[in-house]
């Protein structure tokens, strides 16, 4: 479904500044998968995502989505195969736009602009069925604009315009970083059933252990740009965050991981 | 009501079609684009040249309106492609346009006496006053004027709900969520520009008709006036919805005229006008500044504040 091979992103290449932020990334990812990335900060998981999405370009390797060489394909060219959902929630969604007409952009997604009408009675109907899913009542608020709501909501909704398409791959770059644990908690959930209920094959970039562990059928862990443990589902379901971090040790040499953000309990 | 207050109706509907070319960039696009200056004189300028050589004034005016569609997308092929700020990009064209202006006039100043115009043929249509009791509250011009504002902004609503005008809407909203939905953000705001300034050169065509003749410094100051009448309209009537916005802004263009013909007739020179107009746009932006920002962040206030049910 997605392959990626020999990627190497370098920012400011031949300055002071030049961070190598992938270097020679290898990664096949099978239909249906739904892999869990964990990471320190700076390890190069944003980098990742956005080359996958086309948000940034690689200087070597390739990206391979469902067959198709997309490796200098610009993002707004490769939206009709990647849906995507950011950490920051106004990110996902236009807050002076009502719902249902935020909806019809993610309705319309890959497909050619036309001047026919963005919001119809027929689209209307598939919105409500669709919010309704949500559980927030969003499904009465059609007219609603999105910048009235919650955090928690817009998150839900920018969920539902990633995936209710059913794109080739969904990306998820620590959705949940942002809201409080009980919003977090609905949103992973919701995150469950979408991805069981379109077989989406998704890649969710997450800061809570216990979250990668749970979810998904497959986990990786990037450390300075490489992708240092790839851990398949038997392997992963039997783990605990202890066990990671010691797997990260392993793999570092001793080195240990101290990072205040990630949640152990 | 006096014959001054009459013109200045007239004049307001007139202008309220640049100031929804406005609107499109400053509210819509979120592109502050100075181009405006330029493209309201490209408008007047060719379409005074075109009748006087005896085009048909409708035609004139739809060139007027390709003409400042081209000036739009020009500015933004500067911006896009070439990366220039848009600030500047607006600058440059407008600049540019200044020249180019005076050439298609051949001199600064173009009279349009005893030629057919649109406005002539208005007149010659006899639409009756609105009168009541007497006292004239609309002339049949303005009437005339009115129905084509009106249907105007109906297109325009249309327009910005369609799924091209959506993406347009969003482009301005949030640039990096529609990119990921797969909408061009160069083209869209290629499109959002030449639109806007399509309209601007349209009004331009029209006040040149209007007022007889067309002035290569016409479009001095224009894009401050269509800022008075997108703000005058905002904070008086509302922008929750694009159809209450759209509206706004032709009703701030009429009452932007209206104060403008009201301080005249307090005695002030025609060359206060400029002065009188940066202050309308001063006190229409700082006075309700508060009112603006509940307004304007609301939304993220709302979220912050994490009130919702989520
Ligand atoms: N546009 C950029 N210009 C320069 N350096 C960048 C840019 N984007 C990312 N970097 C650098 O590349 C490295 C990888 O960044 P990236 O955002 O992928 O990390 P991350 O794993 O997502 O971290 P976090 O957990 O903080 O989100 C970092 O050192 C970062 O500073
Ligand atoms: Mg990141």
């Amino acid at each position: 479904m997605l392959k990626i091979s020999r990627v190497r992103k370098v920012f400011n290449e031949g300055t002071v500044n030049e961070k190598i932020a992938l270097r020679e990334i290898n990664l096949n990812v099978t239909p249906g998968e739904f892999i869990t990335v964990i990471g320190s900060n700076g390890a190069g998981k944003s980098t990742l995502m956005n080359i996958i999405s086309g948000g940034l370009i690689p200087d070597t390797g390739s990206v391979i989505i469902d067959g198709k060489n997309v490796t200098k394909l610009g993002e707004h060219k490769r939206a009709s195969f990647v849906g995507r959902v950011f950490q920051d929630p106004m990110a996902g969604t236009a807050p002076n736009m009502t719902i249902e007409e935020n909806l019809a952009i993610a309705y319309a997604r890959g497909k050619r602009r036309t001047l026919s009408f963005g919001v119809n009675n027929r689209k209307r109907e598939l919105f409500r069925e669709q919010l309704r899913q949500l559980d927030q009542g969003l499904e009465n608020r059609l007219k609603t604009k999105v910048g009235f709501l919650s955090g928690g909501q817009r998150q839900a909704l920018s969920l539902l315009m990633a995936t209710f398409t059913e794109p080739k791959i969904l990306l998820l770059d620590e959705h949940t970083a942002a809201l409080d644990p009980k919003r977090a908690q609905l949103i992973v959930d919701l995150t469950q059933k979408v991805v069981e209920q379109y077989k989406l094959t998704t890649i969710m970039v997450t800061h809570n252990m216990e979250q990668a562990l749970n979810m998904g059928n497959r986990l990786l862990m990037l450390h300075d740009g490489g992708i240092i443990l790839d851990i398949p589902q038997e392997k992963k379901q039997t783990m605990k965050p202890q066990d990671l971090l010691r797997a990260f040790e392993q793999a570092r040499g001793g080195e240990s991981f101290s990072e205040d953000r990630y949640l152990l309990s | 009501m006096n014959l001054a207050l009459h013109g200045a109706i007239e004049q307001g509907l007139l202008f309220a079609i640049m100031a929804l070319g406005v609107y499109l960039t400053f509210r819509i696009l979120n592109f502050p684009d100075l181009t405006v200056d330029g493209s309201f004189a490209l408008g007047g300028a060719l379409a005074a040249r075109l009748i006087i050589e005896g085009t048909n004034p409708f035609l004139a005016t739809l060139m007027a309106f390709v003409a400042g569609g081209v000036a739009g997308i020009f500015t933004g092929v500067l911006h896009t492609k070439g990366k220039i700020n848009g600030l500047l990009a607006g600058i440059l064209t407008m600049i540019a346009l200044y020249s180019i202006n005076l050439r298609i006039m051949g001199k600064a100043n173009l009279p349009l006496l005893r030629e057919d115009t649109l406005y002539t043929f208005v007149k010659d249509l006899g639409v009756p006053n609105l009168a009541v009791g007497g006292v004239v509250f609309f002339t049949g011009v303005a009437l005339v004027f009115l129905i084509g504002i009106l249907l105007l902004k109906a297109i325009i609503d249309w327009f910005l709900q369609t799924d091209l005008g959506l993406d347009i809407r969003a482009t301005g909203d949030n640039s990096k969520m529609i990119r990921s939905f797969g909408a061009n953000t160069d083209t869209t705001t290629i499109i959002g520009l030449g639109l806007s300034n399509a309209l601007v050169a349209v009004s331009g065509a029209w006040v040149a008709q209007y007022q007889g003749f067309a002035d290569v410094g016409m479009g001095i100051g224009m894009i401050v006036i269509g800022l008075a009448s997108v703000i005058v309209g905002e904070v008086l009537f509302g922008s929750s919805s694009i159809f209450r916005a759209t509206l706004a802004v032709i009703l701030g263009s009429v009452v932007y005229r209206l104060v403008i013909a009201l301080a005249l007739d307090a005695g002030l020179n025609p060359s206060d006008m400029k002065l009188i107009t940066a202050l309308i746009v001063i006190i229409a932006l700082t006075v309700p500044a508060v009112a603006k920002s509940v307004w304007k962040r609301q939304p993220f206030r709302a979220t912050k504040g994490g009130r919702g049910d989520a």
